[in-house]
């Protein structure tokens, strides 16, 4: 009797170990249950002021999408910091979303891990044509001379706030036109005693640090990464790039509070911006959603281009933005046809209205673009940028190496700078050669 | 509770009657003997471990000799074969990988050290001070005890906002009390050493606390009092009988708290996220960055079979050393 129960009970435990270890495996999640029932898995960035306002934005479209089309849509929100460690955990487990959003310069080295469905010319077609999409959004969907593997959702640009009180109280008449002028403008608001700084900067981030490295790369002439992947992190005129932006919190033309060396998102610069305590911030247009959640009216802050280097140094371009957006991705193995249609709805130029008026972002569409939500003379501005003065990143495979090691570096940097030692030239080369051999290992 | 043998030893069951019946004589020879109980008993603990821990680590040693970044993560298992290539980078001095990595080991072994010496000093402060009953004592055991039992995101977290430069009470704190004038960094640059250091600690030493305390209850209460009788004063006694009688005990938490503390990502990674200062860099959080935000994960897996390999020598030499000084197996 014995020796059955426990016979029974070694079998049963094995059992419980094989069926627990199944499960996974290729494919997605989609699924057609019974009765046409179609089901597709939406993973989506955060795009508005928090993850729940993710949701309260997006939720109204996708049950509009279903009564359209029947399909439903599983919503997950998934914040910044772990969007790229969920992206690549999906591709390795084969446990992936049917859609997704990506940071756009992420296009082409996620399109190395062919994990994701090419857009060729037949499922463009489904989605309403190439022709639909901005010039601009479209140089930053995949390697060139390849088939994209994404497709432009929402548009960003750079570009600086300033906040007009405080540029009046320190008897600033016009905002800023040079770069010069900015330091001026910051050095004759930064006041230490009285808590009032020039700028802010999200300085533990490693993705802002290193798109300004780029931005500022350009105008110096420096190529941090060229076309086939080479990387020259050491060049003098990158070493002046970072410079630039270091200089802001470390230095004599200190114009940055040393404790914006913590901020870890730029959420936490905004707060410095909004609360007062800085008079501007270099970000990406979706911020003001956020300046709006912290209480912050419109009529408070200017927008203007961030100003260039002038005169810009021999070999340097104009050039005061990355292209930046979001791009919708579908992952191999995802039921084609529901995924594709809900990439046309997105791109539809009403849910591009509707949803870049509510993320504060520029629509990515020509259709969209004169819509009179879009009427706001900031928006001119982000679309004069994106038009004009935005390059793309190097759409290369080890785009994301370069942004983790450079950035990281950066962020050393600016802590170093912060804590009162001084950042010189030398200092940075040396920390960009060491980013360089980190990147070289990386294969 | 007294040291004494065990409760049962006494009371032996009795021989089973011989089976006279001829049915029941066939039974038991059927029944399984007891020799196998055990490890039926056992099997689905080796299972699990295996599938959790043992098949993984396989996997790890494998991958790292692989050139797997994002070009092979899809099938991993297609990933050209380098060898040693992956070892030879990590553990090259002149590179900056290689700089790197011995530095963080460096950075990691001083914060064990730091960690487990603190801890196990204040747990034993508590648990001598706790040793006599008196009022409120249960509440204040109860007190010792939050900071392991808090959740440990919500527990470091909260240490993360004291620690803001402006905004922080640990510098409000210390302005007001005169000692700095509020505008440290504990966050970033090479204070950021003590506050991995002081937050570790003040998770850990209530384990210490707890391990001691039951150590303590096992020093039979007479010892102490002949000991006073024949004129041993508080120190001496601690010295000669606490400390000895401890032993065992000590053996086992310097070990698992040096363990704990060298593989400990969870607090650098709340309180630094990924932008980890050079101060702070611990050896889990090291390998994390060099293969998820570099995707080159052949790599990690290189650096974390040397971590292991490490652990693995200091557990053993640990051990080893500790038997031949004649330490009682408790």
């Amino acid at each position: 009797m014995r020796r059955r129960v426990l016979g029974a009970a070694a079998v049963a435990a094995s059992l419980a170990v094989v069926t627990s270890c199944g499960g996974g495996g290729g494919g997605s999640s989609s699924s057609t249950d019974g009765g046409g029932e179609q089901t597709l898995t939406y993973w989506a960035s955060n795009q508005g002021t928090s993850l729940d306002n993710d949701v309260e934005v997006l939720q109204p479209e996708l049950d509009k999408f279903e009564q359209e089309t029947g399909i439903t849509v599983e919503l997950e929100v998934i914040p910044w910091d772990s969007l790229l460690n969920r992206i690549l955990a999906a591709t390795t487990s084969g446990q992936a979303p049917d859609v997704l959003n990506i940071g756009n310069t992420w296009s082409a080295s996620l399109q190395a891990t062919g994990a994701f469905m090419p857009f060729d010319d037949a499922a463009f077609e489904a989605i309403g044509g190439q022709d639909k999409f901005l010039e601009t959004s479209l140089s930053s969907t995949g390697a060139e001379g390849e088939t994209p593997t994404s497709v432009p959702l929402y548009g960003l640009a750079y570009a600086l706030y300033y906040n007009k009180q405080m540029f009046a109280d320190a008897g600033i008449t016009e905002p800023p036109a040079t770069w010069d002028d900015v330091i001026a403008a910051g050095q004759q608001i930064t006041d230490p005693e009285a808590d009032r700084w020039g700028m802010t900067i999200a300085g533990a981030s490693y993705t802002e640090s290193a798109h300004f490295a780029f931005i500022f790369g350009k105008q110096h002439g420096a190529d941090f990464i060229d076309d086939q992947g080479e990387a020259n992190f050491t060049t003098p005129e990158a070493v002046a790039a970072v410079k630039q932006y270091t200089d802001l919190i470390a230095g004599d033309q200190q114009i940055v509070n040393p404790s914006a060396a913590q901020n870890a998102t730029t959420n936490e610069a905004v707060q410095d911006f909004t609360s007062g305590s800085a008079a501007m911030i270099m970000a990406q247009n979706n911020v003001e959603a956020s300046f709006a959640s912290n209480g912050m009216d419109p009529d408070q802050y200017g927008v203007i281009p961030i100003p260039l280097l002038d005169p810009l140094p021999a070999g340097g371009q104009a050039v005061n933005s990355h292209v930046a957006g979001i791009n919708m991705s579908i992952f191999e193995g995802a039921d084609t046809d529901a995924a594709l249609q809900f990439v046309e709805f997105m791109t539809s130029p009403e849910e591009q209205v509707t949803l870049n008026d509510q993320f504060g972002s520029l629509p990515v569409v020509t259709e969209a673009q004169d819509a009179p939500e879009f009427s706001d003379p900031n928006l001119a501005v982000y679309n004069e940028v994106l038009a004009n003065t935005a390059a793309a990143l190097p759409m290369i495979p080890n785009e994301s190496q370069f942004e983790t090691t450079v950035g990281s570096a950066i962020d050393d940097l600016l802590a170093s700078g912060a804590t009162g030692q001084p950042v010189t030239e030398a200092e940075i080369e040396t920390a960009m050669e060491n980013a360089q051999q980190q990147m070289g290992a990386g294969g | 509770m007294p040291v004494s043998a065990h409760p049962r030893a006494k009371t032996v069951p009795p021989a089973s009657p011989s089976p006279t019946d001829p049915e029941e004589r066939g039974r038991r020879r059927r029944s399984l003997s007891p020799r196998y109980l055990p490890y039926l008993l056992v099997l689905p603990a080796v299972v699990f471990e295996l599938l959790v821990h043992i098949i993984p680590m396989i996997a790890g040693v494998y991958m790292s000799t692989l050139q797997l970044n994002q070009f092979f993560l899809r099938n991993w298992l297609e990933a050209p074969g380098v060898g040693l290539a992956n070892y030879r980078v990590a553990v090259d001095l002149d590179g900056a990988v290689g700089d790197a990595l011995v530095r963080s080991f460096l950075v990691t072994l001083a914060f064990a050290l730091a960690s487990v010496v603190l801890s196990w000093f204040f747990g034993m402060l508590g648990a001598v001070l706790l040793q006599r009953p008196f009022r409120g004592r249960g509440l204040v055991r109860t007190l010792f005890l939050i900071p392991y039992a808090l959740p440990i995101y919500a527990g470091v977290i909260t240490w993360k906002f004291m620690l803001e430069r402006d905004t922080g009470m640990v510098n409000s704190l210390l302005e007001s009390l005169g000692l700095t004038d509020g505008n440290t960094f504990w966050l970033i640059g090479d204070n950021a050493f003590y506050s991995i250091v002081v937050v570790s600690v003040w998770r850990l030493w209530p384990f210490a606390f707890l391990a001691l305390v039951a150590g303590l209850q096992s020093i039979p209460d007479q010892i102490y009092e002949a000991a006073s009788v024949d004129g041993a004063g508080q120190w001496k006694q601690f010295r000669h009988f606490t400390m000895p009688m401890l032993a065992p005990v000590n053996l086992v938490l310097f070990l698992v708290l040096f363990l704990w503390t060298f593989n400990d990502f969870n607090v650098p990674y709340i309180l630094f996220s990924q932008s980890v200062p050079p101060s702070a860099d611990l050896l889990s959080i090291h390998i994390y960055n060099n293969s998820f935000i570099t995707w080159n994960f052949g790599l990690g897996s290189a650096m974390s079979v040397l971590l292991l390999l490490f652990l693995l020598v200091v557990t053993s030499v640990y051990l080893v050393v500790n038997r031949r000084r004649g330490a009682v197996d408790a």
